[in-house]
């Protein structure tokens, strides 16, 4: 039976309610709740801010809770695996959340700012001038919190589209289940974006990349509203790398049209031929470089401001101004859940534009 | 040092929210007078939003 329009609406909006409560929640276990002083005020805002940081930061364990106080996290610890003299790998608990020096064979290592750092037993860590610390910095693969998070969207993405590729052979070629809701998606990759901009005859060799990294961003972000706390389209390293696949793509599937548009332009005068060709060569890498910034930010910005209106309503401490900030941090929200859709279609549309360019015919 | 970075950073939000209400507002006309041409409008639009929002980003970080 058909679920009414407005059964959905609710779902969607009960759901959203309960993660702004539960980041709440979360905000104010780690904040103190006693009456302000003006010192106090001054403190809490620092907290907060914090707080935000240590959110949008990468960690070596997955914590849901935590109470910073009484030293209580809520979570289970990560493998670290690092290359220094040799592979060396252990759990993070080790760390204590960066309370304790590590000891593996016979080496010292230190978290500090969320870096791994090589000390002596005590775990001094050495500044330079600038306050930068100078310690050892041992070669990082560790399976940090970003990591896992992309590896369980990897595997969810593999096990939901093998069940629409299986219900396709089941059912001749109509969808079943969960199925239903990704084909107009994949469609919508098919004809919105890859045929209008790489074109009829080309398309298909760019469809496997444009569905994965549109579907890849857009779980990632989605992830990224839950109250689980990760921030992994936020993260420059991550979106680095995205970018990086699509540069590398548009490089070496490029034909010669695409080389001439950079360094020898048809159809204008020679020495502005000459004037364009840096530019155009510089182009070549700014155009991944903005695809890397946008997501980057864009998802930044929208954590920054959806935590601090959070954190609002513990700084007002009554209810005219906590429950005005709970319906704004409603209301963005659903705006995040725009914009999490929106990224992933903007990076792929771009990205789909770029092939189409490498890929353009003689005219 | 502080006071001209966050009027930098002003600036460019004026710059861009200009920059992307002009797109929109521009955007709206053309689907008011072309009603069937509105999903290549928009797909313009949103390409177009990108670039501007990309370099506003790029130079907010730069402030």
């Amino acid at each position: 039976m058909q679920k009414p329009f407005i059964v959905k609406i609710l779902f969607v909006v009960v759901v959203l309610l309960g993660f702004t409560t539960a980041y709440a929640q979360d905000v104010e276990e780690n904040l103190q709740t006693h009456e302000l002083t003006e010192q106090e005020d001054s403190d809490k805002k620092s907290e907060i801010q914090e707080y935000i940081n240590h959110h949008l930061l990468d960690s070596y364990d997955f914590t849901f809770f935590s109470d910073e106080e009484a030293g209580k996290y809520y979570g289970f610890p990560l493998p670290v695996i690092i290359f220094d003299d040799g592979l060396k790998i252990f759990s993070s608990s080790k760390f204590n959340h960066g309370k304790t020096v590590a000891e593996v064979d016979g080496n010292y290592y230190k978290l500090y700012h969320n870096k791994i750092y090589k000390t002596d037993a005590a775990g001094s860590i050495n500044y330079d001038d600038e306050g930068h610390a100078t310690n050892e910095k041992p070669l990082d693969f560790s399976i940090t919190k970003n990591v896992v998070t992309m590896i369980l969207v990897s595997i969810l993405m593999f096990f939901l589209f093998r069940a629409l590729a299986k219900s396709y052979k089941k059912n001749n070629g109509i969808p079943k289940g969960v199925g239903r809701f990704l084909e107009p998606l994949v469609l919508f990759v098919r004809d919105e974006i890859a045929i209008p901009n790489i074109g009829e005859k080309k398309y298909k060799k760019y469809m496997s990349f444009l569905l994965t990294i549109f579907f890849f961003i857009w779980f990632l972000n989605l992830l990224g509203m839950t109250p689980l706390g990760v921030n992994v389209t936020g993260n420059i390293a991550v979106t680095f790398g995205l970018a990086l696949i699509t540069f590398l793509i548009t490089t070496f599937t490029a034909n010669k049209n695409y080389w001439a548009h950079i360094f020898w332009m048809p159809g204008v005068p020679k020495l502005m031929r000459i004037v364009l060709a840096p530019i155009e060569l510089l182009g070549m890498f700014i155009k991944p470089f903005s695809l890397m910034i946008r997501l980057y930010a864009n998802m930044t910005a929208g954590h920054v401001v959806l935590m601090s209106i959070i954190a609002l309503m513990f700084i007002f401490k009554n209810w005219l101004g906590s429950s005005l900030s709970f319906g704004l941090a409603f209301g963005l929200a659903i705006l995040e859940l725009l914009v999490a859709a929106l990224q992933a279609y903007i990076f792929t549309m771009l990205s789909a534009l770029y092939f189409g360019m490498a890929n353009e015919e003689a005219h | 040092m502080e006071i001209p970075t966050i009027v930098g950073a002003g600036l460019i939000v004026i710059g861009a929210g200009l920059g992307i209400g002009r797109i929109g507002g521009q955007a709206m006309e053309a689907i008011a007078r072309q009603p069937e041409a509105s999903g290549k409008i928009q797909t313009a639009m949103l390409i177009a939003a990108a670039l501007i929002e990309g370099i506003g980003f790029a130079a907010l970080f730069a402030a």
